[in-house]
């Protein structure tokens, strides 16, 4: 009777969608995601942008660092020998964010320093105050000034002068190691966060609730349980990691700020799409009949959200396993390990290194590990230790 | 009259769990529930199963409804036996307790169609027994509300009411007026009834005499996991009240403590 299934996969969105709550608490967190990785990216970016905001203040200034201070955006104001207690006590107080002493004739001096003589060269103070982020900023950003500077004037040669173009990594391969790098352990999060969000609910809860019994007395088959609760859960959960993923592809340039502005997910063609929707469906069907049969096993929604934690930390940990290791694995019998599999196959989508029959293994056992799931699920069903133990 | 339901040494023994010995203070690590339990139904009466708290209605009633299964022992319903053809059983019967629970975050009429999708009611049939089983119990106002919205009285009709959504023959309904205010209750009392007028065949279990006076046709005292009495309400009042006869009854079989 397959329309069981249909019964209880459409009553199980039905409840899902029905109910506003549940639904922005799976959607949420892509929408999360985005606002929170666009925020950091900003908040970086002003932590390691230049100082344009900073005041500094410079006492004996020469015109070449004035020249170069102004081309790279930085205002500075000329202050007097006379001040530097007052001026040093005001970057204490975090008025002034930063005091720079030059020596005098500073231009003349540098020029006339000898390398060799082993006099003590002429010496540039930087104060600032690292307790302020500003302060602490634009004393780096001013620091790195000076140091080019010193090298330009010693020029003996010169590194990547030119107009850019020596890394010639192509913008795909830059684009598939970061992603490469990134995706496998987010993917694995963002899917199993969602399944772990409706799967106790839809299972532990119509047991703590007594709803299960009022179903099981029906001619519906324990098996159609099973299969429409996992593939509804399935739905959902591809709906949740989508929105997931949506926002972190959407806000991961933001977050990386300019070292990523070629990065594009376009690289990726329908294959890598293709491969990539197999290797999230198979992986989705197994996390969601893991979650499942938990659930099962609980007697209360808390219960089975405690037991989802210890699965929660594997997936983790597999998942990070995919930020190292340098690329997906080529040995074929490591794809016979459900989710690591997954993992490694994700790691070789983005990277453009994916092993076809990786995939195909891939889909196989963690199909087949549903499948027994699926199984003793129902057999859980079945059992009225499971249903009413006590 | 035609036995429609026939209980044939029904046994049950649960393994108590760790948690559930330290729960009730008990060493025993078994319990028998039920216990070579034996009586008979007949098409179009109401059958009482009295008995104290723990007596093993429930358990009886959960394996008449194949939701669990006896250790040994069977019973046919209507020629169907719960342990090898649980399926037909269960289109045979509609199961009811006050521990059966619907689904808050339904209405009366999604909760409706979801039952009768589970017992393959066709469409035409369903909107037909919708509209005349809604408008018997007054749920008709309420088919669009929520379940979580409606009264305590107002859901246990509900579920009543999605309980025999396959129109069965027979129905088995656990504790049917707990909980429920007298006003409830004897809407539910009531359908019973009118149930019976139509040929159906009613299994109750409770521990209330009165309830038993008012409805049922015929009783069977269960005490420990055993029928220790089962007649016409008639014969085994015997002109006392039913409630001083069960306490005759209860000082003969476990004894003193009453
Ligand atoms: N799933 C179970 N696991 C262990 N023991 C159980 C289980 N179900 C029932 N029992 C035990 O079996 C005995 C009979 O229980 P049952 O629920 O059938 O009694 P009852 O007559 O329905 O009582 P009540 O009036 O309290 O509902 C009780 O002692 C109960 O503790
Ligand atoms: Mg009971």
């Amino acid at each position: 009777m397959k329309s069981g299934i249909l019964t209880i996969m459409k009553k199980e969105l039905a409840r899902f969608f029905g109910d506003k709550r549940t639904v922005a608490g799976v959607l949420l967190p892509g929408v999360l995601i985005y606002v929170l990785y666009s925020f950091m990216g900003t908040a970086m970016g002003s932590v390691f942008g230049v100082a344009e905001d900073a005041s500094i203040q410079a006492v004996r200034l020469p015109q070449s660092i004035a020249a170069a201070a102004d081309s790279a955006g930085m205002a500075l104001t000329e202050g007097s020998e006379a001040d530097l207690p007052a001026a040093k006590a005001l970057v204490t107080e975090q008025e002034l964010d930063l005091l720079v002493v030059f020596p005098e004739a500073f231009d003349q001096a540098v020029a006339d320093y000898n390398v060799a003589s082993g006099e003590p060269a002429p010496l540039v103070e930087v104060y600032y105050n690292s307790v302020s982020t500003t302060s602490q900023s634009a004393y780096m950003t001013f620091t790195g000034l000076l140091d080019s500077y010193e090298s330009l004037l010693a020029n003996k040669f010169d590194v990547n002068a030119g107009e850019g173009g020596y890394d010639l990594a192509t913008a795909e391969d830059s684009t598939g190691a970061f992603f490469a790098m990134m995706m496998p352990m987010l993917l694995m999060i963002f899917l199993y966060s969602g399944c772990s969000a409706v799967a106790p609910e839809s299972i532990a809860g119509e047991k703590e609730r007594g709803t299960i019994a009022t179903m099981l007395v029906t001619p519906i088959r324990r098996s159609d349980i099973a299969v429409g609760k996992i593939l509804a859960l399935a739905v959902i959960t591809v709906l949740s990691g989508a929105s997931s993923a949506l926002g972190t592809i959407l806000a991961l340039p933001k977050l990386m700020g300019g070292a990523a502005g070629e990065m594009d997910a376009a690289i990726y063609g329908i294959r890598e799409y293709l491969l990539l929707a197999a290797v999230i469906l198979s992986t989705v069907l197994l996390l969601v009949t893991l979650v499942a049969l938990l659930s099962a096993f609980a007697r209360t929604v808390k219960e089975a959200q405690s037991y989802a934690v210890p699965l929660m930390i594997l997936v983790m940990v597999l998942g990070i396993t995919g930020m190292f290791g340098g690329g997906a694995s080529q040995n074929l019998a490591m794809y016979a390990i459900p989710l690591y599999n997954s993992v490694q196959c994700i790691v070789g989508i983005f990277s453009f290194s994916v092993l076809g029959s990786g995939v195909a293994v891939t889909a196989a056992v963690n199909g087949a590990a549903t499948l027994l799931g699926v199984f003793i699920l129902t057999r859980m069903f079945n059992s009225e230790k499971i249903i009413f133990g006590r | 009259m035609k036995e429609i339901l026939q209980v044939q040494g029904l046994t049950k023994t649960f393994r108590l769990s760790a948690r559930q010995q330290r729960l009730e203070r008990t060493g025993e690590k078994v319990r028998r529930a039920v216990d070579g339990l034996r009586f008979s139904a007949y098409e179009g009466e109401i059958f009482g199963l009295l008995g104290p708290n723990g007596a093993g209605k429930t358990t009886t009633l959960r394996m008449l409804s194949t939701l669990i299964r006896p250790d040994s022992g069977d019973a046919l319903i209507d020629g169907a036996s719960v342990v090898r053809q649980p399926e037909q059983v269960r289109s045979r019967i509609g199961f009811l307790t006050s521990e059966l629970k619907l689904e808050e975050c339904f209405t009366p009429d999604y909760l409706f169609d979801f039952f009768s999708d589970l017992h393959g009611v066709d469409r035409q049939r369903r909107e037909q027994r919708k509209e005349e089983l809604f408008t018997r119990f007054g749920i008709d106002r309420y088919a669009q509300v929520k379940a979580a919205s409606l009264s305590t009285g107002m859901k246990q009709k509900v579920s009543l009411v999605v309980s025999i959504v396959h129109d069965p023959d027979i129905i088995i309904f656990d504790e049917p007026t707990n909980g429920l205010d007298v006003l409830t209750a004897k809407v539910v009392t009531d359908f019973l009834r009118q149930l019976r007028d139509q040929g159906k065949t009613i299994v109750v279990s409770t521990h209330i005499f009165s309830l038993i006076e008012k409805i049922c046709d015929r009783v069977g005292v269960i005490i420990n996991g055993r029928m220790v009495l089962c007649d016409a309400l008639d014969r085994v009042t015997a002109g006392e009240s039913l409630e001083d006869r069960f306490f005759e009854i209860y000082r003969e079989t476990a004894g003193d403590g009453v």
